[in-house]
Parts: structure tokens; C-alpha cells; sequence
């Protein structure tokens, strides 16, 4: 697999990783693979506040709609506006020009409980059968 | 997965990487490469789909005809041998038990082509309505494997595998005992796709090798394996109704729009009555396709439609559209709002979007013989 090493992993399988005093979200390789062809990112608001684990956006393929959620508490400061002209961004590139938003983290402690590389492609492994 | 029922190609599936999922009780693949990519092969080359999961019943005996009249809402007395009728099969208040394809056989009967999902429900309902006929009704769908070879390309490529001329079949034509690639089978020219195309029918065993015979066959044209999902994202465009979603037991033909399917001079069936009083009365609700014209979602089956503040519909099933790139939907509203061109609103996650009322089918293939 090929999720970078560089950021954290979360169960519901949304990728952060901290630039600053802020964090990017999106969601991972795994994720998008499985996901199919997105054809529509229904992106958050810009100033949305969210906590940890709660419906970030909506991210529809051609064959499902699924919820994103917030790997971190925070507000929404960014979002990726590409993605509203060329969703299949998110399949080409997910944890590149893919990204969904940037949040500014309230308690960034919280990271601490999202998965580093390793551990993520192991949980993507089991939670796939193999 | 491993109390699912599987169909002969699941190894198969496997082997070209098929991602496989429980579609109602069958092991089945969703996609190989991706469905965009399945979907536009199709319009553009071909594809190779497994539809071993459809049931196949024989109608064999004196009244064969009788049995498949009663049970029909089309006239199948209008098919000579060799032809190939598409027929609702209602129930008494003119709702849906299935939709099937009616082969007309060489020597008599009939072979009746039903969905996976209903088959025993529809076996059921066929022998309860055969007392007093003299006929025969076999199940044939444990025994027999069917692939479906669709996309402009499907003549050229099948006719690499086979000695019988394709080129004469026209569309909603079959032919028995056909050798594809050494093996028997029995090949229509019909599909699920909008596209030209072939299914064939075979022996379960011989499934596997026609499969692979197909897809050597067609290399060269680029034809891909195809999954659920484009199987579903090429009928939905071409608005063919799916079990379940356009047409279920509530639901009517006439309703549904598809009153040329409907004969009401051929004498007496199951529904007719029903079917005669909405056709005169006019159905209360109509089958619509439609477009979104705001951005912000994909429509999807269950999604309500609304006007003004009321929810008016619901729709049965939606997708985006890899062919126009849009976001298309189907789904039942009041007859009267029923208007090509008119406007509804669609309740995506609580959130209403505009939608305009398009012709159907949204997509029809350019003339072919």
C-alpha cells in the first residue's frame, strides 16, 4: 500500500497531518480505492466548528455516498475548492492535491489517538479479511 | 461471504481481480477496474459481464403458450421461434412480480428469462398458475451459466468464437444450439446495457472456459470484465427498469410507462382488469427521469422528491452518468406533475436541490441495424 508516513491515520480511515499550528484532512488511498470513482465532495463549511469523530463532509462515487469524519476537534479554516470542479482529485491524488480541509486544532493532544503509518495498513488489512 | 450463493465464474472473478460483494444473496463482483471505466468500454468497445445469477425456466407442453399468455401482460403469441419478448408479469391489482424475457423455442415452449432476486418467488407464482394446463415447468438456472457480451464491439468479437452468422440476428433475436468457442449454447441478441450486445446461455460447467474464450476473443478490442456497478450505472442510463427500484408489486406497468408492453387485445391475464381501469382512468403516478440542474450531490434511490414545501415522490434510482457526465434520476411523482421541462425539487441530505424533468431513456445508441 502506499500511505505516507508522514501524518496519522484514523479508523474511519481520514488521514491528518500537522503544517504549522494548523492540520490537513483527507481521506486515505485505502479509502478512495475502496470508495470507486468520486464524482462529488460535498466540502464543509469554512469556519465549521467539529469535534473529533463527528460528520465532517460527504464524499459520493459513483456506486456510494460516505460520510468523512473529523480526525481532530477543530474549525475548518480551508478547503480544498478543487475538488468541486474535479472530484476525481481525491482518486488520483488523496494524500496530495486530493486533500479535503485544514483545520485549526482545539486540543491537539488528540492526535495522539489516531494511528501512525504501520499501524493503519495492519487495521486496513483486518478490516479487510486478509 | 461464504454463505452466499456463488455462480459459476467465482473463481473466475477472482482470478481478473473482481472486487466481490452480497448482491442479494449472491457472491458477485461489483468492479474489476473501476466502474467509469467498465461503463465507457461498454459504450465505446465492449464488455464482459456475468449474469449467470438470472434464473431460466422452461415452459414445455400443449399449453405452454396458455401458461406464459396467463402469466403475461404482452402478447407472446405474436413471437415465432427465435424471437424474444420483453413482458411484465403482473399481479391481480396490475402490480409487478417480475420482469422477464420470453425466447420463443425452436419445436414449442417457451424459455422465460426471470431476475436473480426473484426467482423462487416467481417459480412459485408461475406453477400455481399452471393447474388445469397441460405443461411443464423446469428451473433451469442451477444448471446453467450466462455471460453478456455488450458494446459496438460484441458482434465482431463473438463472431471470432462461432461458425453461426451473427451478422443476420437482429436485435431481440436468439438462436439454439450455437458453438461458441467449441461449447453449446444458446445466444440472444439482447442486453441490460442500452448497447448492442449478446447474452449466452451454456451449460454451468462451460462457463468458465466461454469466459475466458470471450475475453482472449476481444483483447485486442479492449474489452474489460464488468462488474454490478457498471451493470447497473449502463441500464439505469439507457432507463431500463430494475426489479425493485422502477417496478416492484405496488407498482404498475402503466405507471411505470411501459404500456407498450401491455396488450390489451390478446385475451385474458393475470392483471388485465387492473391494468384496463388505470390505463382508462389514467395512473395516478408516473415514472419520471430527470436532471440536476444544481450541483451538490447525487441522487439516490429513496431520496425524496418534493414541490414548494411537499414531498411529492421518491426517487427509485439515481446515479452520476458517466456517458453525459450529469447527475440523472428516476423516480414516481403525481401524473400531473409528470411534465418534460417542468422543475421538482430533490431533498439531498436535507438540503433542496433543483431537478428538471428529462425525456427517457436518457441514453439511446445511435442507428444500428
Amino acid at each position: 500500500m502506499t500511505h505516507p508516513a508522514d501524518r496519522k491515520y484514523s479508523k474511519s480511515h481520514e488521514w491528518f497531518k500537522m503544517e504549522g499550528k494548523e492540520g490537513r484532512v483527507g481521506i486515505s488511498h485505502h479509502a478512495q480505492d475502496h470508495l470507486g470513482d468520486v464524482v462529488f465532495v460535498e466540502l464543509p463549511a469554512i469556519g465549521k466548528v467539529v469535534k473529533q469523530g463527528e460528520q465532517l463532509c460527504v464524499v459520493e462515487s459513483v456506486k456510494a455516498v460516505a460520510d468523512c469524519y473529523a480526525p481532530i476537534s477543530g474549525k475548518v479554516v480551508r478547503v480544498n475548492e478543487n475538488l468541486t470542479a474535479d472530484p476525481a482529485l481525491l482518486n488520483r491524488d488523496p494524500h496530495g492535491d486530493g486533500w479535503i480541509c485544514v483545520v485549526e486544532p482545539s486540543d491537539p493532544g488528540e492526535v495522539a489517538g489516531l494511528m501512525e503509518q504501520a499501524a493503519y495498513e495492519k487495521f486496513c488489512e483486518e478490516e479487510s479479511g486478509h | 461471504m461464504e454463505n452466499l450463493k456463488k455462480t459459476p465464474l467465482f473463481e473466475t472473478h477472482q482470478k481478473y481481480g473482481g472486487r466481490i460483494v452480497d448482491f442479494g444473496g449472491w457472491a458477485l463482483p461489483v468492479q474489476f477496474s473501476g466502474i467509469k471505466e467498465e461503463h465507457l468500454a461498454v459504450r465505446n468497445a465492449a464488455g464482459l459481464f456475468d449474469v449467470s445469477h438470472m434464473g431460466e425456466f422452461f415452459v414445455r407442453g400443449k399449453d405452454a403458450l396458455a401458461l406464459v399468455q396467463r402469466i403475461t401482460c404482452n402478447d407472446i403469441s405474436k413471437g415465432s421461434p427465435g424471437r424474444v419478448i420483453y413482458s411484465p408479469m403482473c399481479n391481480e391489482r396490475g402490480g409487478v412480480v417480475d420482469d422477464l424475457m420470453a425466447c420463443c423455442l425452436e419445436g414449442g415452449g417457451y424459455m422465460l428469462v426471470v431476475n436473480a432476486s426473484n426467482i423462487d418467488k416467481d417459480y412459485d407464482w408461475v406453477t400455481s398458475h399452471a393447474a388445469g394446463l397441460d405443461v411443464k415447468v423446469e428451473n433451469a438456472s442451477p444448471g446453467t451459466g450466462e455471460v453478456a457480451v455488450q458494446g459496438p464491439r460484441s458482434e465482431e468479437i463473438l463472431q471470432r468464437l462461432t461458425d453461426a452468422n451473427l451478422g443476420e440476428m437482429k436485435y431481440y433475436r436468439f438462436k439454439e444450439n450455437v458453438k461458441v468457442a467449441g461449447f453449446r449454447t444458446t445466444v440472444a441478441r439482447t442486453g441490460y446495457t442500452g448497447e448492442d450486445g449478446f447474452e449466452v446461455y451454456c451449460d454451468a460447467p462451460d462457463t468458465q472456459a466461454l469466459w475466458d474464450a470471450i475475453m482472449e476473443a476481444g483483447a485486442d478490442d479492449g474489452i474489460v470484465p464488468c462488474g454490478l456497478g457498471a451493470r447497473d450505472t449502463l441500464r439505469f442510463e439507457a432507463s431500463m427498469p430494475l426489479y425493485g427500484h422502477e417496478l416492484d408489486d405496488e407498482r404498475t406497468p402503466i405507471e411505470a410507462g411501459f404500456e407498450r408492453f401491455v396488450s390489451f387485445t390478446k385475451g385474458d391475464y393475470i392483471g388485465r382488469e387492473a391494468l384496463l381501469k388505470q390505463k382508462t382512468e389514467g395512473p395516478r403516478i408516473k415514472l419520471i427521469g430527470f436532471e440536476m440542474i444544481d450541483r451538490g450531490g447525487v441522487p439516490r434511490a429513496g431520496y425524496p422528491i418534493t414541490s414548494g414545501c411537499a414531498v411529492v415522490g421518491k426517487v427509485t434510482s439515481g446515479n452520476y452518468s458517466p456517458t453525459f457526465e450529469k447527475n440523472l434520476g428516476m423516480g414516481y411523482v403525481p401524473a400531473q406533475m409528470a411534465v418534460v421541462g417542468a422543475e421538482l425539487g430533490l431533498d439531498v441530505r436535507g438540503r433542496t436541490m433543483k431537478v428538471k424533468i428529462v425525456q427517457m431513456p436518457f441514453y439511446k445508441r445511435g442507428a444500428k441495424k
